[in-house]
């Protein structure tokens, strides 16, 4: 007799090539269990999955938005790979990425009727120095109170959204704004330049593909990409080798923080134009499935990043065309997360039935 | 009729690389020890698996009191009267030792039951047990205890031991031996694993020498002496390793100093004012019982701990106790811990990668913060080739090697800088006989160039054929060293169970 749950065992060896297919596997289940979905609504599945994944990128328009909305996506989970590989689950990346457009959007309020060509690059430092000292909070706590920096990251991304809050209701409202909650608009040489007449994709998009380079190479050349990789695998190995946890802990942090603040201004000043409540569909936790989903590889990540930016996209256009609530893109993304799990625990471990006696 | 209890016919099984057991054929006499004697790696462990059932043979019949003896799980083996104790205990640390023995029983029984049972067996057979005792306050001789305990209450008639006496000090090993003797008074039979010799001299009445996977012989061991019992087991002639003297300079250039260290933690070993001196091009070698202050007094001379309550470490005429790992590198200073997997090596990455781990200033493996990989892989392959890797190459991932390949590695990866003092614990723990041979006279070698080593180990064996000092670290105090070549074992023995005259 078998007993009537399994136990979960480890592989003797799991194959390099299934790290490859780990992805694909995930977003083909996610796609199976997005049609049974539809049908269970009542909908046409191959009808629904054209609605959600292909009209939204039919169009030039179309898939500049995909961009558009993918810039975030990649440039924060490329900064949290910084962590996860460091095996810090900095999960405040929102937090992050509020800071970023507060302190660069500040900027952007301060010099709101200044034109000079040193206002976008200062605005971009701001965000990135916002996003950074905001990591640097959990980072400090870990290291100095050995808190758990899941919960205090996460936290803190309540503590941002509240500050953008009183600040756009607050002193940084509007003078002419008819009392909406949202800032003065920022002059036109602190927005992101456009990259194409008439849509929407812009220079965003260039700095977060020089960054995704910049970490590839960080990643893959350096002795500080080495020490992260080395102290998130086996932190005694990494105290033998005599690498500064503390530092790394703080740098991983830092640069995360840093690209996330950038993501957040590169919003603000990009596609928005002036700060206001809701300046990110949670693209802060969104990454976090990116980074997974492109298994913190630079390339992996560009690709990912598409693929959960179709997931926005599809959900407006669900909306729109299926009357489903938009909602159905957050299901989306949870399922490609799940089975992304899912396939790599079996990937490093089997499940056996145990004989009982 | 015949007094054989166990025949075993022809077993053979093979492993993805090697073959660990070639038609292992020998009977074991009822009412006896009966020896298995080999090399780490001759096969001994697999043999003893497939008889507890952990392992199915390839091949082969076994046959218990003239029957067809098959069994698939350790619970089943011990049903049909077989029992075993591990060499690794495995008891729940923070419960008694009669919870652990309740665990251990596969059958219904009383708690009076039990208490009677067990009174009987302690009396019968030299096993007097503390109850109510924790296992983490018990010492390894009395956790071996519990272990056998154990297994008796199932009154097995084939008791296996697999290296009883690896983890025991001389006083304890006694006293074992004087169990096994009652027992086998009584009628059971014990099937002795060791790869010491005098033991088998000692209790053994029969011995199976074992090499390669291959039975080499099984004979009674009245006529034997160790040095016949060595050769059958090693198959050469021994070159006896002369420890030579003459290299050593006067010259001290390490020295620690009255290093006391509390860690308020009941599972770690506070240091005691430990002091001791290593001359240049001298093995200086610190013996004791696992458990007695060994991982912690290497971690304070690796400089993953620099937080000493007091003493200090001098290296040549620097004070370097609180310095850490990278900077004790840069005086030239070298390090391999205990544990291969996670300590000295990271598993999930390439050999080449493990290189990055331990940087001494001549290297030249990163310039402005970049990896200079044609260089680190340069090194890689020399180390691979030099001490005799055994790898497909050097982008293999160092969780793929066999632990004698990468202790190799690591130990290569150390040596090939040159350092001028290297610093190893237990440098052949868990490795297979050949790789242990070629660690121990690489390093041999490298103390004859001038580097000065420490080596922590538990095998006296090891440290008496490599070292020049033995100390004994007992209760994180450290002995006053001894000159190997003068060195008497009943001494030593004495101070690893804590007795100081």
């Amino acid at each position: 007799m078998n007993s009537l749950f399994p136990s979960i065992v480890s592989r003797s060896q799991s194959s390099g090539l299934m790290n490859f297919f780990v992805p694909i596997i995930s977003i083909v289940l996610t796609l199976i269990t997005g049609s049974i979905i539809f049908i269970l609504l009542g909908f046409d599945p191959v009808y629904a999955l054209y609605t959600f994944f292909i009209s939204p990128i039919s169009s030039t328009y179309g898939i500049s938005e995909l961009f558009v909305k993918a810039t975030p996506l990649a440039l924060i989970a490329i900064g949290l790979s910084y962590c996860f590989k460091n095996n810090i689950y900095n999960i405040g990346a929102e937090g992050q990425l509020t800071m970023g457009a507060i302190f660069g959007g500040g900027i952007g309020i301060l010099f709101h009727d200044t034109n000079a060509f040193w206002l976008l690059p200062l605005m971009i430092f701001a965000g990135a120095i916002g996003g950074a000292l905001w990591g640097l909070i959990p980072a400090i706590l870990k290291t100095k109170f050995n808190t758990n920096e899941i919960l205090t990251s996460l936290m803190l991304v309540y503590v941002a959204l509240f500050i953008l809050d009183y600040l756009v209701v607050g002193p940084w409202k509007d003078p002419f704004g008819y009392s909406f909650p949202k800032s003065r608009p920022f002059s036109e040489s602190g927005r992101m330049p456009l990259l194409f007449d008439g849509l929407r994709v812009h220079f965003g998009l260039i700095i977060t593909l020089f960054l995704i380079f910049v970490s590839w190479f960080i990643f893959s050349k350096t002795i500080f990409g080495f020490q992260l990789k080395v102290s998130g695998y086996s932190p005694k190995a990494a105290r033998y080798a005599g690498f500064n946890q503390t530092t790394l802990v703080f740098f991983a942090f830092a640069i995360c923080g840093a690209f996330a603040g950038i993501a957040g201004l590169a919003e603000v000043s990009g596609p928005i134009g002036l700060l206001y409540r809701d300046i990110s569909p949670n693209y802060g936790f969104t990454a976090i499935i990116v980074a997974f989903l492109g298994r913190l590889h630079p390339i992996g990540i560009i690709f990912a990043s598409l693929v959960i930016a179709l997931t926005y996209l599809g959900a407006e256009d669900a909306q729109l065309f299926l009357q489903i609530p938009s909602a159905v893109g957050f299901i989306f993304q949870g399922l490609v997360l799940f089975y992304l799990l899912g396939a790599e625990l079996l990937i490093n471990y089997k499940l056996t039935y145990k004989k009982l006696l | 009729m015949s007094d054989t209890i166990l025949n075993i016919e022809n077993i053979t099984k093979s492993f993805p690389r090697v073959i660990a057991n070639k038609k292992v054929t020998f009977d074991i006499k009822k009412n006896a020890v009966h020896a298995i004697l080999g090399e780490n790696g001759a096969g001994k462990s697999t043999l003893v698996k497939i008889l507890y059932g952990l392992l199915e043979p390839d091949e082969g019949n076994i046959k218990l009191n003239n029957k067809d003896f098959k069994v698939n799980s350790p619970a089943e083996a011990r049903k049909q009267g077989i029992g075993m104790v591990f060499q690794h205990f495995s008891l729940f640390d923070s419960l008694s030792v009669k919870e652990n023995l309740i665990l251990g029983i596969d059958e219904k029984m009383s708690y009076s039951d039990l208490e009677n049972k067990l009174e009987n067996i302690s009396s019968r057979y030299n096993l007097t047990l503390d109850l109510d005792a924790p296992i983490t306050a018990l010492s390894a001789g009395e956790k071996q205890r519990v272990e056998i305990v154990r297994i008796l209450l199932q009154d097995p008639q084939i008791l296996i031991m697999d290296e009883p006496t690896s983890v025991l000090t001389p006083q304890e090993v006694e006293s074992l031996f004087v169990t096994l003797n009652a027992l086998v008074k009584e009628g059971r039979t014990i099937l002795y694993i060791t790869h010491k010799l005098e033991e088998v001299i000692s209790i053994c009445d029969t011995v199976t020498i074992m090499r390669s996977g291959e039975i080499i012989d099984t004979s009674t061991t009245a006529n034997q002496t160790a040095k016949t019992l060595a050769t059958k087991m090693l198959g050469q002639k021994l070159d006896d390793l002369k420890t030579n003297y003459g290299h050593i300079k006067d010259e001290v250039n390490f020295e620690v100093k009255n290093i006391s260290c509390d860690f308020n933690d009941p599972f770690l070993t506070d240091l005691k004012n430990i002091s001791f001196q290593v001359r240049v091009g001298e093995i200086y070698g610190i013996a004791g019982v696992a458990g007695n202050g060994q991982s912690e007094l290497m971690d304070i001379l690796i400089g993953e701990n620099i937080n000493i309550k007091s003493g200090s470490i001098t290296f040549d005429n620097k004070k370097i106790e609180k310095y850490g790992p990278q900077r004790r590198r840069d005086l030239s200073i070298s390090f391999v811990p205990e544990n291969r997997l996670g300590h000295s090596a990271v598993p999930e990455l390439s050999l080449s990668e493990n290189i990055l781990l331990s940087q001494f200033p001549k290297n030249n493996f990163i310039r402005n913060g970049i990896i200079l990989k044609n260089n680190v892989d340069d090194f890689a392959n020399n180390v691979i080739n030099e001490f005799k890797v055994i790898t497909p190459g050097n982008d293999a991932k160092a969780s793929s090697l066999s632990g004698g390949n990468l202790q190799k590695y690591v130990i290569g990866r150390e040596i090939s800088s040159k350092p001028k003092i290297l610093i190893i614990s237990h440098p052949t723990w868990g490795i297979d006989a050949g790789a242990e041979h070629s660690i121990r006279e690489s390093l041999i070698e490298l103390s004859q160039n001038g580097t000065s080593i420490i080596v922590i180990s538990q095998d006296l064996d090891e440290l008496i054929e490599i070292t020049h000092k033995i100390s004994v670290i007992y209760d994180g105090n450290l002995s006053k060293p001894f000159k190997t070549s003068e060195i008497e074992i009943e001494k030593l023995g004495l101070l690893m169970g804590g007795k100081n005259e």
